[in-house]
């Protein structure tokens, strides 16, 4: 064997002599990320001005999933916008369905019944654990935390279950209607929801213990993405953002609606502003959820599902539509059937516990449209066109804790039946204004995790 | 602060700037000229006792329509407008449009004091443009930008007025009134 020579090693000398001759031309590149790039979280575009790899200046581009939301809900009525906000933001459409309901229950001047507060509170807090599980896991996982993605979406399943079981449907639920809710909680749900709950424990233990102390998630977060509280505040950001910047401020806490004054929950605020903090606010928010969720569903007064059972059998509700639907009316003209107020009966037989008790406002029971002709005409009116929900003319401002931050919707009645003006306050639009400055003076890579930690939603950002 | 002494102490303090107010479903409303609008803006930010420190949302409505059913709509059957047929106990009536084409809607809360304001703004047609509020809240840059691009109302001293989610080129403003829902304006290709 014959020995190989040394490779020969570049001395300063050589190098020299190749650089010096020519200058090197100095000049910033521009990079153009998205709209379609797997980092961007939907549709988005930042435009960013590079000097080597620190970003001199970035410009954010939006509206690439703009569907025209305020505008298509002038066009159908105060009840048909309820489809139109769930695709605001998707990950969390029980908590739009919540804030719409609520504005527009403020116009009318309506209150809905305590157990239909506490049946919206509860899925709104699911809502939010579902959508902090997926900002965390998503941000997780374009730091190369592939397996923390993986174990949340898998928690995010067990939640979405627990919807689906509810609302018979997982991401466009349309749950909530104008002065109520389409149906109860299904019987065992309590039990349902401690199950879950315990896996989505053991999978945020399990993320906690692969994150918060991974030396290359932290050194990704620590200090990256950082915002005053006074910045932020002049952004109009709110939610987790906002609360990572040591600014206490909570919609549930600080402006209480529903039944939030009545549940104990704590606030995690962060200090430093960075993406780290956000990060721990929103794993500790999580367990504030499930905390309210447990509050909320022990002190829920009784409702339909614990009234007397001697009232009637219960039949599911489809069933009798098919008996009617064949011209036999004899099992349903004896007198007002009486199903199960959940999803499975839709009766929502005992409907005074979960909706307003407002003729003029809330839908039917199907029992009632299908059964007599007062329920007939009275969902009749209600779903023609002009003669629907028509609160008095005026204008209104309601806002809710969104999983990102304060959502607020502005609804302006002329007195007719459809909305006049239908605007929604996205809470990561303000957030995405302010991108530019968070990504300015930090490195390319710095920006996936800054980006991340916003959580933006295309759906409520482009409407 | 309650409704009825945020209003007072706006209104006390500029009485030619602010031309009527209400409370609607405890919601505090000032109408503003739109001269005043900036020194008001202003007030409501740096006063200790109001300390409006959120600009929440900035908003507008087209009211060239109101009142006249939906005509327009894409689902509209008879474009009949109907009066509300139930009388729910109206305590505080609320007064009605105010006056001009437009109304640019902005909404105010205080971290510290936990309150909300709303400045609502009359902009005629005719000269659709209102003061920016970018100085002051940068918050109102994009919302401002948003105004522009849905409505066509102009904000004189914003950094860069151009449109935020309609495309560079797209023609009219959709959210007024008068831009038929229906309409559709290809990008690319005629059978977009």
């Amino acid at each position: 064997m014959e020995e190989h020579a040394p490779l020969q090693e570049a001395t300063p000398e050589k190098v020299g002599t190749h650089t010096s001759s020519a200058q090197l031309e100095m000049r910033d590149m521009l990079l153009n990320i998205g709209p379609a790039h797997p980092a961007m979280h939907g549709i988005v575009r930042i435009v960013a001005q590079l000097d080597g790899e620190q970003i001199e200046k970035a410009e954010v581009e939006i509206g690439y999933l703009h569907r025209g939301f305020e505008k298509m809900s002038e066009q159908v009525d105060y009840n048909g916008v309820m489809p139109y906000t769930d695709r605001l933001n998707y990950v969390s459409p029980l908590i739009n369905n919540m804030g719409y309901c609520m504005s527009v229950e403020k116009l009318i001047g309506i209150s809905v019944p305590v157990r239909c507060h506490y049946v919206r509170v509860i899925l709104s807090e699911i809502s939010r654990i579902t959508d902090h599980l997926t900002c965390v896991g998503a941000t997780a996982m374009e730091l190369g935390a592939f397996t923390v993605f993986l174990y949340m979406i898998k928690a995010r399943e067990y939640l979405w279950e627990l919807v689906e079981k509810v609302t018979g449907a997982r991401l466009t639920v349309s749950f909530c209607r104008v002065g109520g809710v389409k149906a109860d909680l299904p019987e065992g749900f309590a039990g349902l929801c401690k199950e879950a709950f315990a896996e989505t424990r053991k999978v945020l233990v399990e993320s906690d213990g692969l994150l918060t102390r991974n030396r290359i998630f932290v050194d990704r977060m620590n200090g990256t993405g950082v915002i005053s509280a006074a910045d932020a505040i002049g952004y109009g950001i709110t939610g987790p953002f906002l609360r990572g910047s040591g600014e206490a401020y909570d919609v549930r806490k600080d402006c209480p609606y529903a039944v939030y004054d009545r549940i104990d929950f704590d606030v995690p605020v962060g200090t430093r502003g960075d993406n780290m903090d956000r990060y721990l606010v929103r794993m500790e928010e999580m367990e504030q959820s499930m905390r309210i969720v447990e509050i909320a569903l022990a002190d829920m007064p009784p409702g339909a599902l614990q009234l007397d059972p001697d009232t009637g059998r219960e039949i599911p509700a489809a069933e009798m539509v098919d008996l009617a639907k064949v011209g036999d009316i004899g099992a349903i003209s004896g007198g007002c059937a009486v199903a199960g107020p959940t999803l499975e009966g839709s009766g929502r037989a005992q409907r005074p516990s979960i909706a307003a008790d407002e003729k003029r406002v809330f839908l039917p029971p199907k029992e009632d449209v299908y059964g007599n002709i007062e329920g007939l005409m009275s969902q009749f009116k209600l779903v023609m066109h002009g003669h629907g929900v028509r609160p008095p003319a005026g204008e209104v401002y309601f806002p809710v804790e969104g999983a990102n931050g304060e959502l607020g919707f502005y609804v302006v009645s002329d007195g007719t039946g459809n909305p006049y003006r239908v605007r929604c306050r996205p809470p990561c639009f303000a957030i995405m204004s302010a991108l530019h400055e968070l990504l300015q003076g930090e490195s390319m890579a710095d920006m996936t995790p800054t980006f991340g930690s916003v959580n933006m939603i295309g759906g409520e950002l482009d409407r | 602060m309650n409704p009825q002494d945020l209003i007072e102490s706006v209104t006390s303090r500029f009485p030619d700037a602010v031309s009527s107010s209400h409370v609607f479903r405890a919601d505090a409303t000032v109408v503003v000229t739109p001269e005043g609008l900036l020194a008001v803006a202003r007030f409501l930010k740096e006063d200790p006792e109001l300390a409006l420190n959120f600009l929440m949302d900035l908003s507008a409505v087209d009211y060239s329509a109101f009142g006249q059913g939906h005509a327009r709509g894409l689902f509209a059957s008879s474009g009949v407008a109907v009066a509300p047929s139930f009388l729910i106990p109206d305590l505080d009536p609320w007064p009605g449009p105010p006056g001009e084409r437009f109304a640019v809607v902005y909404h105010f809360f205080s971290g510290t004091q936990r309150h909300r304001l709303r400045l609502v703004v009359p902009v005629p047609e005719t000269r659709a443009a209102v003061e920016s509020l970018t100085p002051l809240w940068p918050a109102a840059n994009w919302l401002e930008r948003e105004v522009w691009d849905m409505f066509g109302i102009r904000f004189e001293g914003h950094p860069d007025l151009k449109r935020i989610l309609m495309y560079d080129g797209f023609e009219g403003h959709p959210l007024r009134k008068d831009y038929p829902v229906a309409k559709r304006q290809p990008l690319i290709g005629p059978q977009n």
